[in-house]
């Protein structure tokens, strides 16, 4: 119930925004908000305790139950994490950006997009149905498209939007195709039901396709390599919202997919490649490419990318201890997933620190590029220490907590060299070297920050504003993210006990104890392993190559332009939108006559080919009732009087063709034994008719077609065709038996609904708001002939037209 | 008699079609018109001709003639003739504003 409420609460309060909003103009907006995600957070919190324990929560509400698709809420020790990160991260960019939006801006569209985007991630993380997960998977996308292009009139802005939209939504599709393919498998769309029925989902043929599609789904959302192009161009989002959207929480909804399936999927060698392999070029791809940047927004952007690979790569590593099956000697297999989750939460805290700091940065001084920035260390002392912090602690440096977790993954990286599965004894190689080689680009980025912005000569001239201390209401957010990455350092074992170990037991739930999967996490081990050896080596080359930055800088711009992942991707758009807008272009040419033809085109080739295709036309004028000579007049008159239109010359001749037409329909309803209808028809045929007559003065005279021969000839085709299609099929149907004609019930009609006359009794009483509507369309019409006959043009409107 | 009927209605639906596709707008609601008759023609024929009497209770003894085709029919006619006007009061300010009843001249700029 609780949970349920979880994820409700963000909405029902975006909701309600609107009214807030209106209601307290002088108070910042984001005070109200910042209730939601806190009351969420101790909510959340107070089943840490039982969490812990081992328990995990299940409530189901059914939604679509024959296609075995309910709203089943499902809190367990990996969504505990996920949703303790998001409301907690949450609670503190929303107290941040209220100091860092100004109540001059659209807040109130802000925030809604904010609790939007909060209460589909709580969906994400807390749903147990695919189905249900794939709906607020694509909530975020969507909301995360609203966020990224918050200040829309900027136009990098829209096209970050963009991007971020067609390559999240792009995999979302490829992850709903696997979703599918595992409901196919499985029979179920339960994440827990598909995990309790392994075997069978193993056994398919679509295993390895409903892999790689699930993946494709994380990838793009995590953005991992080639799909990372559009976290650097999201960041014109506001900054908080790159705090946390893009750096805290959505993009970790990848990595949670991942964690998530990893029971179904790890353990299968294409897994672990799939999922290491990216990483752990997305780890070095990431910091490589972090420290060419200017942009310190886009400096972080790229080493969140970096991150992201990290702990993608340690979720494959520790799928390996599936293949293996659970043994005394596998465990230690595990400790890369305990090192992902541990460096998922350590990231978030430092990640989320520097993104702050530097919204900070740009905030009072009015830039962020490094080249202009320098020596604000004596001005924004505060600032600095969250920077110095942040940094120490992302390059792996003690007494920070991404020592902790990195020492982790190096440890991770050197003991899957020790496997001879998966081909690991001939390339177990490159996890240790990639990785080592990656952390020293992120040592030098995290240099780059810090003594970029904060060391050197300050450059008063070339910033926007005169730099000071920024105040203290946005200090406060980064300074408990700091506290948390100094104090997970000092006390790692109670996150590792209370929320790490129950996540294990998500991850690894064939295995019998999790706690065997906890290792004790120490700084110092007494002796000095390999892993701080490597630590060494990445500060050792790490200051190095910060030193002779300069030098080896050039060697970015050896790599074309033109075949960089943005420059594909850009092509790839462009071509599509010139293609389309050709195509459409040569067919959409503004004539009525065209659009026509394509209708009828289509509907002949519809309608007659499938019929020819099925080969279900058929004549039987067997049964058909006799042809009486009057009718058989009544039949040439009507051919006669609607060839002769096409032929008319005057207006009045069509007029009263069509008239001859109408009353002789009134005929036919009188023969076939329908006089409601030949009353009806021939009221309407009078006011139809005199109704053309009084247009006639105001409409202009029949112009003879000017058009060509074959035109002609095409149009007369085309008419025949159809002409023809309709016989057909008419003549097909005629004989149609297969069901019992539903009439016969209304023959009751006296008992039914007390009228004699049955075709009255239908329209009055059996389909009486059919009729009821049927006077409404009336109605409509007529409004819009009065007003078509009334409204007078406004003086000067008349200009637009003849422009 | 119904194959007749339907053969009717084919080539009322033809001519339709020819005059729909036809530059004036004039002819296009003419064509509207027409292709109206032929489905009120073609709902009456597909539910049988001739097969029973008058449906009014009381009548007669023999069975009915299928009496929903008609109710169908009937909303049809006035529904198109709510149609009819209004698109013929449509044409009138559409000629009055663009001085033209010709589809082609009409459409606006290519780059709109």
């Amino acid at each position: 119930m609780i949970v349920a409420f979880s994820i409700m609460l963000p909405f029902i309060a975006a909701a309600l925004i609107p009214f807030i909003y209106r209601r307290f103009k002088n108070i910042h907006l984001g005070w109200f908000v910042l209730v939601v995600p806190a009351v969420l957070f101790t909510l959340l919190a107070s089943y840490i305790p039982r969490i812990a324990n081992g328990e995990t929560f299940v409530k189901t509400y059914e939604w679509i139950p024959t296609f075995g698709i309910n709203i089943t809420t499902y809190l367990d020790g990996l969504s505990m994490i996920f949703s303790l990160l998001i409301t907690g991260v949450g609670s503190l960019v929303i107290l941040y950006s209220i100091f860092y939006l100004s109540t001059k801006e659209s807040l109130h569209h802000f925030y809604c997009y904010l609790l939007l985007f909060m209460g589909a991630m709580l969906g994400v993380v807390l749903s147990d149905n695919l189905m249900v997960l794939y709906v607020f998977w694509e909530l975020t996308s969507v909301s995360s498209f609203l966020l990224i292009a918050f200040w829309h009139h900027r136009k990098a802005s829209r096209a970050g939007a963009r991007k971020a939209m067609i390559i999240t939504v792009s995999g979302g599709v490829a992850m709903l195709a696997g979703f599918l393919m595992l409901y196919v498998a499985s029979g179920t769309f339960s994440i827990r039901e598909i995990i309790a029925n392994l075997e069978v989902v193993q056994a398919s043929a679509l295993f390895v396709p409903a892999m790689l599609l699930v993946l494709l789904g994380a990838f793009t959302k995590s953005a991992q390599f080639p799909f990372h192009i559009w976290l650097p161009d999201a960041m014109e989002a506001p900054t908080p919202v790159s705090a946390y959207l893009h750096s805290a929480t959505m993009v970790k909804a990848g990595i949670y997919l991942v964690a998530r399936t990893t029971p179904i999927f790890g353990g299968h060698e294409v897994w672990f490649w799939t999922v290491s392999g990216v990483g752990i070029l997305t780890l070095f791809w990431g910091s490589f490419n972090a420290v060419k940047q200017f942009d310190l927004k886009a400096l972080l952007a790229y080493s969140t990318i970096s991150q992201l690979g990290l702990i993608m790569s340690l979720f494959g590593l520790g799928s390996a201890a599936l293949h293996l099956g659970y043994a005394s000697d596998t465990v230690i297999y595990t400790q890369a997933t305990f090192a992902a989750l541990f460096h998922l939460i350590n990231h978030s805290t430092f990640k989320g620190a520097l993104f702050m700091m530097v919204g900070i940065v740009d905030h009072e001084v009015g830039t962020r590029d490094i080249r202009r920035l320098g020596g604000l260390m004596a001005l924004m002392p505060f600032t600095f220490t969250i920077a110095v912090i942040g940094s120490f602690s992302m390059a792996g440096l003690p007494p920070f907590n991404g020592f902790l977790s990195k020492e982790m993954f190096f440890a991770a990286t050197v003991n899957i060299m020790q496997l001879n599965i998966f081909s690991l004894d001939n390339f177990g190689l490159i996890f240790p070297v990639v990785a080592w080689i990656a952390s020293i680009f992120t040592f030098v980025y995290c240099a780059i920050i810090v003594m970029r912005t904060f060391f050197g000569k300050i450059q008063p001239d070339r910033l926007e504003k005169p730099p000071h201390e920024a105040p203290i209401g946005m200090l406060i957010s980064p300074y408990i993210l700091i506290t948390f990455v100094v104090g997970i350092f000092i006390f790692p074992n109670v996150l590792g006990h209370y929320i790490l170990q129950p996540a294990m037991a998500s991850i690894y739930p064939m295995f019998p104890s999790s706690e065997e999967l906890t290792p004790h996490i120490a700084a110092w081990h007494g002796y000095i392993n390999t892993e701080l050896w490597m630590t060494f080596g990445v500060i050792v080359f790490g200051i190095l190559l910060y030193r002779t930055l300069k030098k080896w800088r050039p060697m970015y711009q050896i790599f074309p332009q033109k075949y960089t992942f943005n420059a594909i991707y850009e092509r790839i758009i462009g071509s599509g939108e010139s293609y389309s807008s050709r195509i459409t272009n040569r067919y959409m040419n503004g004539h009525l006559s065209y659009y026509f033809i394509y209708i009828y085109v289509f509907f002949i080739a519809v309608l007659a080919g499938y019929a020819l295709y099925a080969d279900v036309l058929s004549w039987d004028p067997s049964k058909d009732s006799a042809i009486e000579p009057y009718e058989l007049i009544l039949v040439f008159v009507m051919v006669f009087a609607a060839g002769a239109i096409l032929f008319a010359k005057q207006r009045i001749t069509v007029v009263l063709l069509n008239g001859v037409l109408g009353y002789s329909v009134a005929f036919f309803f009188v023969l076939f034994r329908a006089p409601d209808l030949a009353l009806t028809q021939l009221v309407v045929e009078s006011i139809t008719t005199a109704l053309f007559l009084l247009a006639f003065k105001y409409l202009p005279k029949i112009q003879p077609e000017k058009v060509s021969n074959s035109i002609k000839i095409t149009k007369a085709m085309i008419s025949i065709a159809v002409g023809a299609t309709v016989t057909l099929i008419g003549l097909a149907v005629m004989n149609y038996d297969k069901f019992e004609p539903i009439s016969a019930y209304f023959e009751d009609a006296y008992n039914l609904a007390g009228g004699k006359n049955i075709v009255n009794t239908i329209l009055g009483d059996f389909r009486a708001f059919d009729t009821m509507l049927e006077v409404v369309v009336l109605f409509i019409a007529g409004l819009g002939v009065y007003t078509l006959i009334k409204l007078k043009a406004k003086k000067g409107d008349t200009d637009v037209e003849s422009k | 008699m119904e194959s007749l009927m339907i053969i009717l209605v084919g080539i009322l639906v033809a001519i339709a079609t020819y005059l729909i596709l036809s530059r004036s707008v004039f002819r296009v609601i003419m064509g509207t018109a027409i292709l109206s008759h032929a489905v009120h023609l073609l709902l009456l024929t597909v539910g049988g001709l001739k097969k029973g009497d008058v449906p009014i209770i009381g009548q007669a003894d023999e069975a009915f003639t299928d009496a929903l085709p008609q109710a169908l029919i009937l909303t049809a006619i006035v529904i198109s003739f709510a149609v009819t006007a209004f698109l013929l009061v449509l044409a009138y300010r559409m000629y009055l504003t663009n001085g033209t009843d010709d589809f082609s001249q009409l459409g606006g700029k290519s780059d709109e």
